[in-house]
């Protein structure tokens, strides 16, 4: 069941990258509510495949890092559907549907035994999903970040194409840009907390300095001078969305290191 | 029954021709009570504008009623000669009207192409038009359906979305920058025709508030009082721009009076939130360096009309597709009317009043098997005379008024009494009619006046 609606779902998303593409690149509107649609559908079938992963599941058993990727790739599609019914900008999907896309392919490229971490306790469920969250804060953070930076450059130069038209205000942009980090930042600081104490259960020591827990660690120290930034001395607007980005190749690094970790485990 | 159009518009005539012709909202009733006056003339629209004059008509009599029309025309201003306005003039009938209105409503056929104001006007027309009773049913339904399909133009095409107007583009622009306008702040300096226009559209779009500056400071004071803004002294506007989110400056000075340092600095007070800046003088006055500082956005009057033409273009593509849209929806309206020319309704009634006879006889006959040959003819005859004697009224009556100016209303009763719409009769059926055209109720209210006797000798032997 799980496997059937995860293929489904992979399907669709490929069908809706595509779809929101030539949207974005298209002057017609008509693509927006089929992109939308096919988009839709396809989380309705994710949304199964993890209640099915979810209840089939033993609760002792680690998350398997595809999983965790998984509940990523579901998770952005939601944001993007919130923010899409909210506020109607369809050329959001261009850029959030193909990241989901990309999370559900590794997903499904990764051995679904790779684990997050050693089995241990409950905890270890807590530190996945809410250092997955973070990321996802950040991912939206980035997009956002990307749309800016295109944006800008646009206006800069007096490009008025058909992207142009359908990227939303800057400031609306800008404004994306500061909730997804505000929202990210303590989930990824509560994330790392409880994987922290995760790992004192099962190692003994709360930091082991290996890639994950260094790069997580840049990671946050990284959004946490961009929220002081923000706050204090207006690192907004360009500015923000090009360490957005930055932060975001820390966000990927950070993954890496968990695979990489993964796999050092297993082998 | 024909719809014609006659007409000029700015394609065909000049101002001078134009002003003369239009008829002011106040007495546009009584220009159409004169116009349906006209023998001939069975309904009117008037529609002038200041861009055309038009008079959509349905009329018996082509010919007659291009010359009517064209007669109301030239009474309508003393000074003008039938001779005069005849170059002027197009005339249209049938398909080509009914285009003709179709693109006029979804402002194909306007100065500025998807400018919206000719619809309001076309509902303004048909609105007086209802108030005289000049309508009937073809132009009630023509206009509505005008005003339809110039709404699915505006809601499927872009074609009113993009600014047309230098004034209206920096609207267009602030609105790429600022998602919303309300709590945002607009520096007006130097006091520039298209610059106060710029102004207005940016307030009308809901900038909540307005700072002017003028080198008189009088004009500033008074600037302020029209816009419900306030005045900042000319020297001190440069330390006031970081409380600006957009800077519209339009003065007659020959240098440049901001600097790309004094917007740097403004951007940085603002902790780098975009600022929005439009030079519309020439001179200009904006320095163009300061393009490059970050989170500024310089544009002056040859981007703002880049933008314009480059809209217009896109405009004109959209253009295209709302043609399309035209045709097809003439195409509709077309099988409509013809729906109403009387003898496709009697034939179309005619071949559904038998095909259900001709089902209930045979569900009767089937259930009575002993019946002699004899008797199942009886049993035909009484179902067609029932049959006969229940249209024979509506035939009629659809032939008398034919001609008469509710006829159209009668046939589309009929159409919906009976349901007849969905059952076109095929040309063989309409010309096998036209040629014997009383035969079928003549004949039927004969058998229908026989019918009595055996009618009820049926029943008895059904029973």
């Amino acid at each position: 069941m799980a496997a059937i609606c995860f293929m489904i779902t992979l399907v669709l998303y490929i069908v809706a990258t595509v779809s929101f593409f030539s949207y974005s690149l298209r002057r017609s509107e008509a693509l927006s509510n089929v992109s939308l649609g096919i988009t839709a559908a396809g989380f309705a079938s994710h949304t199964v495949a993890l209640a099915a992963r979810i209840a089939g599941a033993s609760s002792s058993a680690p998350p398997s890092f595809s999983d965790a990727l998984s509940f990523f790739s579901w998770m952005i599609v939601l944001v993007f559907l919130v923010v899409e019914f909210r506020h109607r900008i369809h050329v959001l999907g261009s850029f959030m549907v193909p990241l989901a896309l990309a999370s559900l392919i590794s997903a499904a490229a990764l051995p679904e035994t790779v684990p997050t971490l050693q089995p241990v306790f409950k905890t270890l469920w807590f530190h996945v999903t809410l250092s997955m969250l973070g990321a996802v804060g950040f991912t939206v953070a980035f997009v956002a970040g990307v749309m800016y930076l295109i944006q800008d450059r646009f206006l800069k130069s007096k490009q008025f194409n058909v992207l142009y038209s359908k990227l939303p205000a800057l400031d609306f942009l800008d404004h994306l840009n500061q909730q997804s980090i505000v929202l990210g930042f303590p989930l990824l600081t509560l994330g790392i907390v409880t994987g922290a104490i995760s790992a004192q259960f099962a190692r003994g020591s709360y930091v082991s300095w290996n890639p994950e827990q260094t790069w997580a660690l840049v990671t946050w120290l990284f959004y946490f001078v961009v929220l002081l930034g923000r706050l204090t001395i207006g690192w907004r607007a360009k500015r923000a969305a090009y360490l957005t980005v930055i932060g975001f190749a820390c966000v990927i690094l950070t993954l890496v290191g968990v695979v990489l970790k993964g796999h050092s485990a297993l082998s | 029954m024909h719809l014609i159009v006659v007409g000029l518009s700015h394609k065909t005539a000049p101002i001078e021709i134009r002003e003369r012709l239009a008829v002011p909202e106040s007495r546009l009733g009584e220009a159409l009570t004169r116009l349906c006056s006209y023998p001939g003339v069975k309904e009117g629209i008037l529609l002038s504008t200041c861009n055309r004059v038009e008079v959509y008509s349905v009329v018996d009599d082509i010919e007659a009623g291009y010359g009517r029309i064209q007669e109301f025309l030239a009474d309508t201003h003393l000074s003008l000669s039938s001779e005069q306005l005849t170059p002027h003039l197009y005339w249209h009938t049938g398909d080509r009207a009914i285009g003709h209105l179709f693109r006029v409503a979804a402002s194909l056929d306007s100065m500025i192409i998807g400018e919206s104001q000719i619809l309001g006007q076309l509902k303004n027309s048909f609105e007086v038009a209802l108030t005289h009773k000049t309508t009937g049913v073809i132009m009630n339904k023509v206009v509505k359906k005008a005003i339809s399909v110039a709404k699915r133009v505006r809601t499927e095409t872009k074609i009113s979305e993009m600014a047309v107007s230098v004034s209206y583009a920096a609207v267009e622009l602030a609105k790429k920058i600022f998602s919303n306008l309300h709590e945002k702040t607009v520096l007006l300096v130097g006091a520039g025709e298209m610059a106060k226009l710029a102004a207005k559209h940016l307030i009308a779009h809901g900038v909540g508030h307005v700072r002017i500056t003028t080198r008189t400071p009088q004009h500033a004071v008074d600037l302020a009082a029209k816009f419900g803004g306030t005045a900042v002294p000319f020297d001190q506007f440069k330390d006031d721009m970081g409380s600006a989110d957009i800077v519209l400056v339009s003065t007659g000075a020959a240098h440049y009076l901001v600097g790309a340092e004094d917007v740097h600095r403004a951007v940085e007070e603002r902790m780098n939130r975009p600022m929005f800046l439009i030079d519309i003088s020439v001179p200009r006055n904006i320095d163009p360096a300061v393009r490059h500082v970050d989170n500024a956005f310089l544009f002056d009057i040859d981007d703002l009309k880049h933008r314009v033409e480059q809209n217009r273009a896109e405009r004109l593509q959209e253009a295209e597709k709302a043609e399309k849209m035209v045709l097809e929806e003439v195409t509709t309206t077309l099988d409509w009317m013809k729906s109403l020319e009387v003898t496709p309704t009697i034939v179309a009634l005619r071949n559904r009043v038998d095909d259900m006879k001709r089902a209930e006889v045979d569900k009767v006959l089937a259930r009575l098997p002993h019946l002699s040959p004899q008797d199942r003819e009886l049993v035909e005859t009484l179902a067609s005379s029932i049959v006969n004697k229940l249209i024979h009224r509506t035939m009629v009556t659809l032939k008398t008024e034919v001609h008469s100016s509710s006829g159209p209303a009668f046939v589309e009763a009929a159409r919906r009494f009976f349901s007849l719409d969905g059952q076109s009769p095929s040309v063989q059926q309409i010309e096998t009619y036209t040629e014997s055209p009383c035969c079928h109720t003549e004949s039927s209210a004969e058998s229908g006046a026989e019918a009595p006797d055996p009618e009820t000798s049926t029943h008895k032997r059904a029973r």
